[in-house]
């Protein structure tokens, strides 16, 4: 942990240009994987099932709305209503006979291509009014979803998920589910690492900071915004069937409504636009940081300590969500990512006080 | 059947207008400091609750709600002082995020502490409707329609006056606006106070015809669509898109509703969002030079 950088050094391009330049963090990021790994074996199925296995998978969903939103600058507001069409898609595809491997594959592209097609009519827009374009679409999607009976069933109707096998494993204990969405959590993680060195990353990253920029050096910024849509939402919509399929194992649209895509934007926000560790330090922080703290004070409020009605104490995640979205924006707008990156470079020349990178 | 249609086009008219109530305070944030204000129905929210509070101290409606006005008007001030001016300068992500957590804030907080039950606020408005021939007119619609017009008016006269002359110079070019000598933090100020103002009409005219619970903060939805309509920056507009909304999104789910299988009035209002952004993004009376956000 401590003296990171004392021995470290990089004397060829491919070593400076290495995803982990430093060795410490690469065995950090081993450790923590098997760590994630043998989760089933030291976590409860309590806990596993309704804390990790959600947080793995909420954090491949911004994974993926962080390509968008981080990397290529593209608001959206409507990123539940893409990951609605994966898990509805993947489940009527199953239902229909298709390999629950292939029925991934098929809904994540389904997604992709309602989500370009959406993101191409919004795309002569920027800023606010993309913002009003994707929840328009949010809207338009979950009517349709909600009073089409072929899609979701019915209005008020649950689409239950039929029992699947993924590469001859049947996907239906507890740590067979977490081991799914944890595998493509890590698969998008990679991905995402990796697509940032790439020229598709690095022309994202020049339409962020100014499109007619990057159109000058050579960059189409609707071809590239419309990728970026499109890989975008292909992630999404495979993370909404793992969603579908891992998690929630019974689907209604009001899982994928309006709020759903605020959440997600949060996340992203909470933990840094753009970043990687943010992503999972967003998605875990969102989902749970509300749920200990309303535990905390209905436990304070049960042995009579604070005077709060039940009434206020329902209402406290929500209190508690939107405070921590605008104490995140007014404090820390780069989010926890900032905050961890903060450490680590106080850590890396430790007892000293400047860090080289 | 002729009746239908004209009812149904009547209180889609008055409807829309009250929906420009909430819209008014959206354009008045926007025209003057450029924010995208996705709090305002969660401000209508927190109007109904004050005006609610005020009358439940025994008082009468007509002094009430300038007491509520006078609240939200400080409201306002405060949302601007420790929020907004902290934002100046950071993309717009950040300013439409943080308006949305104040969004979620104050739809868990004010419900939280006065109770998520639907308060009644009673303006003394009779509840009989108005029957011209066969068309049916509900009179809080009525009243509020005349409101909205009364209040869009007053706006459009507020901005001939010193201070409204003010605002819109802020809302041109704040650099000049300094270099002139107004404050333009105080007139962004302002323009949130009166947003706060604004709020109190309508959470009033909509808290006495549906109740005050946290639903009023769902109008949020379709005034957005009145404002893309009309035009972001444009108080006229504000009528013109209200108007639109209100009687597209009324005649046609009161035709396709028994059709579609119910509320198509969201997919009404989606689709004039997408329609407007795809066509005219700075709506019927906008600038177009609203690339600046």
């Amino acid at each position: 942990m401590f003296y990171r950088l004392s021995g470290t050094y990089h004397t060829s391009y491919e070593a400076d240009r290495k995803l982990w330049k430093i060795p410490t963090d690469r065995w950090l990021v081993i450790a923590l994987l098997i760590l994630a790994l043998l989760a089933p074996l030291y976590v409860s199925p309590l806990y596993l099932g309704s804390y990790v296995l959600p947080w793995v998978i909420w954090s491949a969903a911004a994974l993926s709305l962080t390509l968008l939103m981080g990397l290529a600058g593209q608001l959206h507001f409507g990123f539940a209503a893409v990951m609605a069409i994966g898990a509805y898609a993947s489940i009527h595809l199953v239902r229909a006979g298709v390999p629950f491997e292939l029925a991934l594959l098929l809904s994540g592209l389904i997604s992709a291509v309602i989500g370009a097609v959406f993101g191409g009519a919004a795309l002569r827009v920027k800023g606010l009014y993309l913002v009003m374009a994707t929840l328009a679409m949010q809207y338009l999607i979950d009517w349709v979803v909600v009073n089409v009976p072929a899609i979701s069933g019915g209005a008020h109707a649950t689409l239950r998920t039929p029992a699947v096998s993924f590469l001859f494993f049947p996907v239906e204990s507890l740590a067979a589910r977490y081991w799914l969405a944890l595998g493509w959590a890590v698969l998008l993680t990679v991905f995402f690492m990796n697509v940032k060195r790439t020229s598709f990353g690095r022309a994202l990253v020049a339409i962020r900071d100014k499109d007619f920029a990057a159109a000058v050096i050579g960059v189409d910024p609707f071809k590239t915004k419309l990728m970026a849509f499109f890989t975008s939402s292909f992630m999404g919509g495979v993370t909404g069937a793992i969603l579908a399929f891992c998690f929630y194992r019974a689907v209604t649209p009001e899982q994928f409504g309006f709020n759903v895509s605020i959440q997600l934007v949060a996340m992203v926000l909470v933990g840094g636009l753009g970043s990687v560790i943010g992503s999972w330090l967003g998605a875990g922080f969102v989902l749970l940081a509300p749920i200990f703290l309303t535990n905390l004070v209905s436990g304070l409020a049960a042995a009579g300590w604070v005077p709060v009605s039940q009434n206020f104490l329902s209402h406290l995640p929500l209190m508690i969500y939107g405070a921590m979205i605008i104490g995140f924006l007014l404090l820390e707008p780069l989010g926890l990512a900032k905050i961890y990156d903060n450490i680590r470079k106080y850590f890396l020349v430790w007892p000293f006080r400047h860090a080289r990178s | 059947m002729m009746a239908y249609f004209i009812e149904l086009l009547i209180s889609g008219a008055l409807t829309g207008l009250m929906y420009s109530l909430v819209a008014l305070g959206f354009v008045l944030i926007y025209k003057s400091a450029g924010v995208p204000n996705l709090a305002q129905g969660a401000l209508v929210m927190t109007a109904g609750y004050a005006v609610w509070l005020v009358m439940a101290w025994g008082l009468n409606v007509w002094i009430a709600i300038p007491i509520a006005a006078a609240i939200m008007f400080g409201f306002g001030l405060v949302v601007e002082r420790l929020l907004l001016r902290r934002m100046v300068g950071q993309p717009v992500i950040m300013v439409v995020m943080l308006t949305l957590g104040l969004e979620i804030l104050l739809r868990g907080l004010v419900p939280g502490i006065l109770g998520s039950t639907p308060k009644p606020v009673d303006l003394g408005i009779d509840f009989a409707p108005i029957i011209i021939g066969d068309v049916f007119i509900n009179r809080t619609s009525l009243y509020g329609g005349i409101v909205a017009l009364l209040l869009v008016g007053a706006s459009l006269l507020f901005f001939r006056t010193r201070l409204g002359t003010k605002l819109r110079a802020v809302s041109d070019d704040h650099v000049s606006s300094w270099a002139v000598g107004i404050s333009v933090e105080r007139a962004i100020g302002i323009s949130w106070g009166l947003a706060g103002i604004a709020a109190v009409v309508a959470g009033a005219l909509w808290g006495s015809s549906q109740g005050v619970d946290w639903t009023l903060s769902t109008l949020l939805f379709p005034a957005v669509a009145v404002v893309i309509l009309g035009g972001v920056d444009s108080v006229p507009g504000v009528v013109v898109g209200g108007i639109l909304v209100g009687v597209l999104g009324t005649v046609i789910p009161g035709y396709l509703d028994s059709i579609a299988g119910g509320s198509t009035r969201d997919v009404v209002t989606s689709l004039i969002i997408l329609l407007t952004i795809m066509v005219r993004p700075f709506g019927i009376f906008g600038r177009e030079d609203i690339e600046r956000i």
